[in-house]
């Protein structure tokens, strides 16, 4: 066994010149080259990057959890309260892996076994590493549901993954981590599906259990707020390599490395706007939408009235189930509402004929959140962007098919040559993009974007929302851009809708409404975003 | 739950209901009974008499109005060969088969979790290669073949094993071992693919990061979400081997449901067909019912729907 004095007593773990590659059919590419860091007690180090960046693959190294093969570890150390893990037996490891260094995923619908209730596997924890007896486990099990402050605890350990909310799953999560009292919890993407008001509890909660245990902790994440809000030193990845690493503050206030200073600028809310007055007064609505409301089991959305104007991109914001999305199927016309009226140029679409909505849904396009959920894997690009024109005959002639997705792809950035090209070949951003061009097939005069750029890394997010910009003025498009991520709102709209339940809570420009919010839920919502102004400050 | 299985145990007394008047008027257009009943050279006297007596005369509407009445009697009617209810001829034929069933079923699923499970944890193993291989020939071989050559070299070369006939553990080796071989062959290729899905999911990173040996990851926390697809089809193969292993009973004279099913079909013995397919039916709706029971117990997610 291999044994490293430690400097200070406090150091708890040192990560020495690892590298890390992957074995594939097309080759082996290094995922993570030389990375050195250290984690002392009570310190929370936080791991920044793009999606590729590494973050992922030196913690599954750390946890002992990288599938080899493919992965290989090509070198470096890993010490552990001065223990080489890298060199212990696989049964050895084992026995540090959840009792001294824990680790808390991102999607934890999918992470949690869907068939044991959350108890059983808390109370794994304890039949693994102590050996207890299974009443003992499941009491100490409950207790630590308590802990994380799950409603009565007793009851919801028999409960199963899939009958919690998501962030209820979270603390399940951060219970089955914190069982055996780690020394370090390494926290992968911990918040990244929740909504702003329930990832600030939960990274209050992590910070506590910090503070209270005197654990290090791992925050590996591609937002940059959250590193700035609850780090205490960051290191920067790209592609692998460390790129700049130091105290949190001094990072993101003085970045010295170009790669730091792009994604620094890459964080949304901090676009200075030209004021481009819109002269609402003289232009009717394009959609008036008057007091709909839309019943399923429970109330989706409740009377809820606004105006779209020409050219003008209009946020809605709000948390999961505040009826966001309902009414971007409502104006799709993919749902009809219990109540209420849509008037698209005057005309109620609900009254439309087949012929009238087949003319009005050229008008009204949609971009979703998962660009690789909605592109259809056995389409071409060609066969994707034409296709509203196959469906639209009389909309465009056969012959001009191939020169118009061209002039698409064109506009949003791609190359003419990608129309033969399949959606896996492209990243995220690109999809996107994709998703974009198809959108604008047909002329529409409204686009409506559903967490468009939810899914993008910071960098290609601020990208898409330039791209969005551009194209508004180009097409004198009108945009619906419902979002949870507040900053991005700020940055892309004129005016944003506030919701919550399914009601409308408050309306208005967006600097007026983010400025000098008026309703108490608009202000905890700013107030739970993160942001990096507070480290200026 | 409670609510869909009424609904499954509703729809399946339809199902039978629908199957049972099939049965009782494709039965009767295979023709008239008298022809294998009696003798080649039996006087039209005698064969008349026989229709007669046994209502095959009568106007098929009337003939089935009088099966309806005795069925509601719970009488289902009486074999012309055995003279005995057909219900009784029956229910001493399915324990057989049903036996028979149960072994093979529980030595191809327990193999096959076993050997899949195992293939599993390193596709493209030389494990993994082997079992392949031997279970695609398993799962294609033909079994009157396999049981043919299985008695020339077990009961007739080396005298080890009884060729047929009924009996203690000697006899139960070769009929079980035939009908064990193609379950298991797709069985294994079935736990194998489920168990390749399990093994990567998310779930089993988190198992592996709270220290959970390599032997719990497989068998508690893959297993139990990798046996779902391969319930669905071990279901179907046990309702198939239910349905009358009719050539292994047949080799090795065991007098199941299968064997005198064939059997009746050929002396048109119309009421131990009906009973036979009756009872069949039941056997084959309960294990589909089942079936949705064990579904509902390894997940969760179904039982809260």
């Amino acid at each position: 066994m291999v044994t490293k004095v430690s400097d200070a007593k406090k150091l708890l773990l040192n990560v020495n010149n690892l590298s890390v590659s992957f074995d594939t059919a097309e080759g082996s590419f290094d995922a993570v080259k030389s990375v050195n860091f250290d984690l002392n007690k009570g310190e929370t180090l936080a791991i920044i990057g793009e999606s590729g960046s590494g973050k992922s693959v030196t913690a599954s190294v750390i946890m002992g959890i990288l599938a080899c093969p493919p992965g290989r570890i090509k070198s470096g150390e890993v010490f552990l309260n001065d223990l080489d893990i890298l060199k212990l037996s696989d049964t050895d490891r084992r026995k540090l892996m959840g009792s001294k260094v824990a680790i808390i995923f991102q999607d934890t619908l999918s992470h949690l076994n869907p068939v044991f209730s959350v108890g059983s596997q808390i109370a794994e924890c304890f039949k693994v590493h102590k050996n207890l007896s299974k009443k003992e486990s499941w009491n100490r099990a409950v207790k630590l549901l308590e802990r994380v402050r799950i409603p009565n605890p007793l009851k919801r350990a028999k409960d199963f993954p899939h009958q919690f909310s998501g962030g209820q799953r979270q603390r399940v999560m951060i219970a089955m981590a914190l069982a055996l009292e780690p020394d370090i919890i390494i926290a992968d993407e911990p918040t990244t599906a929740l909504d702003v008001t329930i990832q600030a509890k939960i990274l209050e909660l992590l910070g506590e259990l910090r503070d209270e245990r005197n654990m290090g902790l791992i925050l590996i994440t591609h937002d940059l707020a959250i590193a700035a809000e609850i780090s205490d030193k960051v290191i920067v990845l790209n592609e692998g390599k460390i790129v700049e690493k130091g105290i949190t503050r001094d990072v993101f206030i003085n970045p010295n490395h170009a790669y730091t200073k792009k994604l620094m600028n890459s964080i949304p809310g901090k676009i200075t706007k030209k004021k481009r007055k819109i002269s609402k007064k003289f232009s009717d609505p394009i959609l008036e939408i008057k007091n709909i409301s839309k019943f399923y089991d429970t109330i989706a959305c409740d009377d809820v009235s606004f105006n779209l104007f020409p050219n003008e991109v209009l946020g809605i914001v709000g948390e999961s189930g505040s009826g966001k999305t309902t009414i971007s199927n409502l104006i799709l016309r993919l749902a009809s509402p219990s109540n209420g009226k849509i008037l698209y140029h005057g005309q109620n679409i609900l009254n439309f004929n087949k012929k009238d909505l087949f003319n009005f849904r050229r008008k009204v396009q949609v971009v979703f959140q998962d660009p690789y959920a909605s592109l259809n894997p056995t389409m071409n690009i060609y066969d994707i962007i034409s296709e509203p024109w196959v469906i639209h005959s009389d909309f465009l002639d056969k012959k001009s098919h191939k020169s118009k997705v061209t002039d698409l792809l064109i506009s949003v950035g791609l190359h003419p040559d990608d129309a033969i090209k399949f959606p896996h070949q492209f990243s995220g951003g690109q999809r996107q993009r994709i998703a974009i061009a198809r959108a604008l097939a047909l002329n529409p005069e409204i686009i409506i974007c559903d967490e468009a750029v939810s899914a993008l890394d910071v960098s290609i997010q601020a990208q898409i929302i330039k791209l969005l910009l551009n194209l508004r003025n180009k097409f004198s498009l009108s945009y619906i851009f419902i979002a949870h991520d507040l900053p991005v709102v700020k940055d892309l709209a004129d005016r944003v809708i506030v919701m919550k339940s399914g009601k409308i809570i408050e309306q208005g420009e967006v600097d007026n409404v983010f400025n000098f919010p008026k309703e108490k839920y608009t202000k905890d919502l700013l107030k739970a975003s993160p942001s990096i102004e507070k480290l200026f400050s | 739950m409670r609510q869909y299985l009424s609904k499954r145990i509703f729809s399946s007394i339809l199902a039978i209901t629908g199957l049972f008047v099939m049965v009782f008027f494709l039965a009767r257009l295979t023709g008239d009974p008298g022809h294998l009943y009696l003798p080649i050279d039996a006087p039209l006297e005698v064969r008349k008499e026989f229709s007669e007596k046994h209502g095959f005369n009568d106007p098929i509407y009337i003939q089935f109005g009088k099966f309806l009445g005795d069925l509601t009697d719970g009488n289902l009617g009486y074999s012309l060969r055995k003279e005995r209810p057909a219900i009784d001829i029956v229910l001493e034929a399915i324990p057989v088969t049903l036996s028979l069933a149960a072994v093979a079923m529980s030595i191809a699923l327990a193999g096959a979790i076993l050997i899949g499970s195992l293939a599993a944890y390193r596709p493209n193993g030389i494990f993994d290669r082997i079992s392949r291989v031997v279970s695609l020939t398993a799962a294609s071989a033909p079994d009157f073949w396999v049981a043919i050559t299985a008695i020339l070299i077990f009961s007739v070369s080396l005298g080890w094993l009884p060729t047929s006939g009924i009996g203690g553990v000697p006899y139960w080796i070769m009929p079980i071992g035939i009908l064990v071989i193609r379950p298991l062959g797709l069985l294994v290729q079935v736990v194998r693919g489920s168990m390749i899905t399990a093994l990567s999911s998310d779930f089993v990173k988190t198992a592996r990061a709270k220290g959970v040996k390599e032997k719990v990851v497989i068998f508690k926390h893959a297993l139990r979400n990798g046996l779902l697809p391969v319930i669905t089809v071990a279901g179907d193969q046990a309702a198939a081997i239910a349905n009358g292993a009719v050539i292994v009973e047949t080799i090795f004279g065991w007098p199941g449901i299968g064997k005198l099913m064939i059997d009746s079909i050929m002396q048109r013995d119309f009421a131990v067909v009906q009973a036979s397919i009756l009872i069949t039916a039941i056997v084959i709706l309960s294990i589909n019912i089942i079936i949705d029971i064990a579904y509902a117990v390894l997940d969760p997610r179904i039982r809260h729907k």
